[in-house]
């Protein structure tokens, strides 16, 4: 059965440690200066992005085109601010790039490009893309015999895009055990709560009726994300899902559960300010 | 036509292991060699032409060379996004094989005509739309598709029609093929329409009128050189697609007059559909006929352009 106890753990608003807590301050500096972000999104993502980068893809930021590294596809493109913190702590890029976000002639935008970004393997921002990429890239290395595996990242309002479930069909069909998906079920969409849009309950059983290990964690527990993410496959003849329970906006309380969050623009300092002290406060 | 295509992506894979094959749910005829020989590398996958667009560039982005066959129309529209995007974005040498291109399924009705494939697809940077006019030139498009280094979307005829392309040409992607020359009026083509237009060259020489026929099996890139220098002298120009002549062949044409001036001296026509649903149904026959896409219409059409 699925562990839902951490699922308790954040929403109830479990507390983020001192990295947490810096990621965010270091995505609210970024907005400062671009103005505009999918700041929530990015929020909701922060500890998955950062442990699959910690502990669990085998990537060489030196090398970002080694051919046997993991693949991991950033399909809710819109949460890259997560990512771009990630990559840029790594060394894919120089910490510099965050300060233009989204500036004419910048490496980074709203949405994150490949071949213009060291480390990120496709352009994503259109949703319901990634996961079939993933499938590709999957299959590819089986022809090959290779050993590298795929991660796909996606969001529960992308998941309302039938190419997500079409690519789910196929990876059962194939039963690519090297394909890991992870959902960040934070429930809340552009407009509101999910479950007013599209209710995508019950989620877990929808991705086992498509043949997939499905194991469940707290989103932003750096330590039951590492235990999942390091168990993978769940089944050695499945494509594995974990599904993440999330909080958009995690961390700052007036960004949590917030809609308005999911992507603002024309953001002031003076909106930010009081974000800072609250993190000032937590860290 | 289709025949001469899978026969050829069969050679390609034999001769390069980074040859895919991905089919749609499509007919297995043409396909069992290949399934045969090559089972690891063959996927035919079920009717979801958006993820099938996506994994083929996943496989591309990981050194394959997917090629994917399934109907024109499916493999254009539904997934339009998705070759946007997932394949020409990321500048993936992914291949498209539309079978049906054009009104081949005009029995089935309007939603089995692929006729607007070639304008949305022009609208994408990085593609390279071919169609070519028999299974010989399809052969050599096969070929060359193999070191294209981008996106190439293969607009696959009936089968069956008159051979009239040869290799005296040396063949290139992006280079038109002058199928007859003649100096009076230009009769520009692509696809099957390239029959259409020689056919009524002949009739029209039967009448003292000079009658050239470039094809152009590569519709982008569009070999604006070829065209001009053609265009230049004619009385008369005229395009033949089967297809709207909205933003395909024609268009091209048009734009490429236009920004030269060439169209001061030429009278031009674009002959194709107009901006209706061509819902006949019938054979690909009688539709292309309807709309003037025959010899007799082309020869009146251009008899009544050297009268204005």
């Amino acid at each position: 059965m699925p562990d839902r106890s951490a699922d308790a753990g954040s929403r109830d608003g479990g507390r983020l440690d001192a990295r947490g807590v810096a990621h965010r301050r270091e995505i609210l500096r970024i907005v400062e200066k671009s103005g505009r972000g999918h700041v929530g999104s990015a929020m909701s993502v922060m500890e998955i992005v950062r442990v699959l980068y910690d502990d669990i893809l085998r990537v060489d930021p030196k090398r970002p085109d080694w051919p046997d590294r993991d693949r991991f596809i950033f399909s809710k493109g819109h949460g890259c601010l997560a990512l771009y913190v990630v990559l840029a702590e790594k060394g894919f890029f120089p910490k510099e790039e965050l300060n233009r976000v989204c500036h004419f002639g910048a490496m980074l935008g709203g949405h994150p490009e490949s071949g213009k970004i060291p480390g990120v393997e496709t352009s994503t921002g259109a949703l319901g893309h990634g996961l079939s990429i993933g499938v590709g890239c999957a299959l590819a290395a089986r022809v090959d015999r290779k050993t590298y595996r795929t991660f796909v990242l996606i969001g529960d309002g992308e998941s309302n895009e039938g190419s997500v479930w079409e690519a789910a069909l196929s990876a059962g069909q194939h039963r690519l055990s090297s394909l890991t998906v992870i959902v960040d079920y934070n429930r809340m969409q552009s407009y509101g709560p999910s479950r007013d849009i599209q209710d995508l309950e019950p989620l877990a059983d929808k991705w086992r009726s498509f043949n997939f290990a499905v194991r469940e964690a707290d989103g932003h527990n750096p330590c039951g994300l590492r235990a999942a993410l390091q168990s993978v496959p769940f089944d050695g003849s499945k494509p594995s899902v974990l599904i993440c329970h999330t909080v958009k906006g995690k961390g700052i309380p007036a960004m949590e559960n917030n809609a308005e969050w999911h992507h603002k623009a024309k953001i002031g300092p003076e909106d930010l300010a009081p974000f800072y002290q609250i993190l000032k406060e937590r860290g | 036509m289709r025949k001469a295509c899978l026969q050829s992506v069969y050679e390609l894979a034999k001769a390069d292991e980074r040859v895919i094959f991905i089919g749609s749910d499509t007919t297995k005829q043409g396909l069992e060699r290949f399934a045969a020989d090559f089972p690891n590398r063959f996927f035919m996958e079920g009717i979801y032409e958006a993820h099938v667009i996506g994994m083929a560039a996943g496989m591309a982005l990981c050194g394959k060379i997917p090629y994917i066959n399934t109907i024109a129309t499916f493999l254009t529209r539904r997934c339009y996004e998705q070759v946007l995007i997932d394949v020409c974005l990321h500048n993936l040498p992914v291949r498209l094989l539309g079978s049906g291109g054009g009104t081949v399924y005009a029995p089935l009705g309007p939603t089995h005509l692929a006729t607007e494939d070639i304008a949305i697809f022009r609208a994408i940077p990085n593609m390279t739309i071919v169609a070519p006019c028999d299974a010989e030139e399809m052969k050599r498009v096969m070929t060359a598709s193999l070191t294209w280094p981008g996106p190439m979307y293969v607009r696959i005829a009936k089968g069956g029609d008159k051979v009239v392309s040869s290799d005296r040409h040396p063949f290139a992607v992006g280079r038109a093929v002058p199928l007859r020359e003649g100096a009076e009026v230009l009769l520009v083509t692509t696809g099957v329409t390239a029959q259409v237009a020689l056919d009524a060259a002949v009739a029209l020489e039967s009448d003292g009128i000079d009658a050239g026929v470039l094809h152009l099996h590569t519709v982008k890139p569009f070999d604006a050189d070829a065209v001009l220098s053609r265009a230049r002298d004619a009385h008369v120009v005229l395009a033949l697609e089967e297809h709207t002549v909205i933003g395909g062949l024609g268009s091209a044409v048009a734009e490429a007059l236009m920004e030269c001036g060439v169209s001061r001296n030429a009278r031009f026509a674009r002959l194709g559909f107009p901006d209706v649903f061509t819902d006949e149904l019938g054979s690909q026959a009688e539709i292309m006929g309807k709309y003037g896409l025959k010899s007799e219409s082309v020869v009146g059409r251009v008899k009544r352009m050297l009268k204005d």
